[in-house]
């Protein structure tokens, strides 16, 4: 009788296995989990806007395509920088990197409703990271959202992260290998001044030392809630 | 694999417009378009797809370059590469899936959806009675 019960157990925990989503369930256990305090206002810009657009910068995580896909029922353009940039180093050298990212991301101008540019800009060299910040600014919709991370001095490290989004407050940060190392933290004034055309809506120093911005373009903007 | 389905073997090449009104498994190459409007299309471990394709839903686990839309999900398994933009209301994307484009789910009202004659009829409503809360707005319980 128990080797029924058992049987017809495992019968359903099969069914409902196939019956699931292939992606976007929770993420193992094990790696930092930060709560972010910039992600929920721009989520709520984003809820705003009727189909918004948004562009991921950071490394593709198929499960973040599918939580801002469900959340916010618009078009996410996986932008996965770091494999671009893993593929620039390897093929063409690196005082081109301004110019490839200018055109790489040389969108419609006010195409887009939000960046998720994670903590790319730690990556990326003075002029590239300026050169990247430009297309955003112009690719940004008056009002757009723009949410960064940015690591400070002592954030030198080879190998990079991965931001998998859990909800609305809680971001996983989870490492993958790879040849490309931070470059060191830049100051916040030089932050501003590299997204120049945007405002910092909101600014926060999490535990772990990076700090968290969240940028909007416009100064005449509806107030986040 | 679904044994019903049609199956486009690893040496067939197929190129041109491919549709149909059953499911479809391909392990081989196809280039072009595919249309299966009210079916599954399955891109299979060996499949090679080029083409724009439509169908009601599309599992990948091989390699598709162009475009997908999906009148109800896509899924792309571990193994599968999609270099395109997908379309679909539900989009469903593996650990170690490889994707390089956009991903639309954007809640598209059912009349913007493509007209099939073969589409199953939508569950019809019960009429409200007068004075009934207006559509899309809803009655607390014990209201």
């Amino acid at each position: 009788m128990s080797g029924l019960r058992g049987w017809l157990s495992r019968l359903a925990s099969e069914r409902q296995a196939d019956d699931a989503e292939p992606a976007g369930g929770p993420e193992p256990a094990g790696y930092p989990t930060v709560t972010s305090k910039g992600l929920p206002k721009f989520l709520a810009y984003l809820d705003t806007r009727p189909a918004p657009v948004l562009l991921d910068l950071g490394a593709f995580s198929g499960s973040n395509v599918t939580f801002f896909g469900q959340r916010l029922g618009g078009k996410v353009i996986i932008g996965d920088l770091f494999a671009e940039l893993e593929r620039h180093a390897r093929e063409s050298p690196a005082e081109e990197l301004a110019a490839f990212l200018s055109k790489r991301f040389a969108r419609e101008e006010a195409s887009l409703d939000g960046v998720l540019l994670w903590d790319v800009c730690d990556y990326l060299s003075r002029p590239a990271a300026k050169a990247l910040a430009a297309a955003l600014v112009r690719a940004l919709r008056p009002d757009g959202a723009l949410l960064g991370f940015f690591g400070n001095a002592s954030h030198v490290d080879i190998g990079c992260t991965r931001f998998i989004v859990e909800d609305d407050l809680h971001v996983r940060l989870r490492p993958h290998a790879s040849a490309l190392a931070r470059q060191g933290g830049m100051q916040n004034r030089d932050i501003i001044r590299m997204f120049d055309g945007l405002r910092v809506s909101d600014s926060y120093l999490l535990q772990n030392g990076w700090r968290e911005m969240l940028f909007r373009k416009g100064g005449g903007g509806r107030p986040i809630i | 694999m679904d044994k019903d389905a049609f199956n486009v073997g690893k040496s067939v090449v197929f190129k041109g417009e491919l549709s149909g009104s059953e499911d479809l498994v391909v392990e081989g190459t196809v280039e072009g378009k595919v249309e299966l409007r009210e079916h599954i299309l399955t891109v299979g471990s060996h499949g090679k797809i080029k083409a724009e394709v439509f169908a009601k839903i599309v599992i990948v686990l091989g390699e598709v370059v162009g475009n997908i839309t999906a009148s109800e999900k896509v899924e792309l398994r571990e193994s599968g590469s999609v270099d395109g933009d997908i379309t679909a209301p539900r989009v469903g994307i593996a650990e170690g899936a490889h994707l390089r484009g956009s991903v639309d789910m954007q809640k598209k009202p059912v009349a913007a959806a493509a007209p099939s004659p073969a589409a199953k009829p939508e569950a019809k409503l019960a009429p409200l009675p007068a004075g009934a809360p207006a559509a899309g707005t809803q009655r607390a319980p014990g209201a």
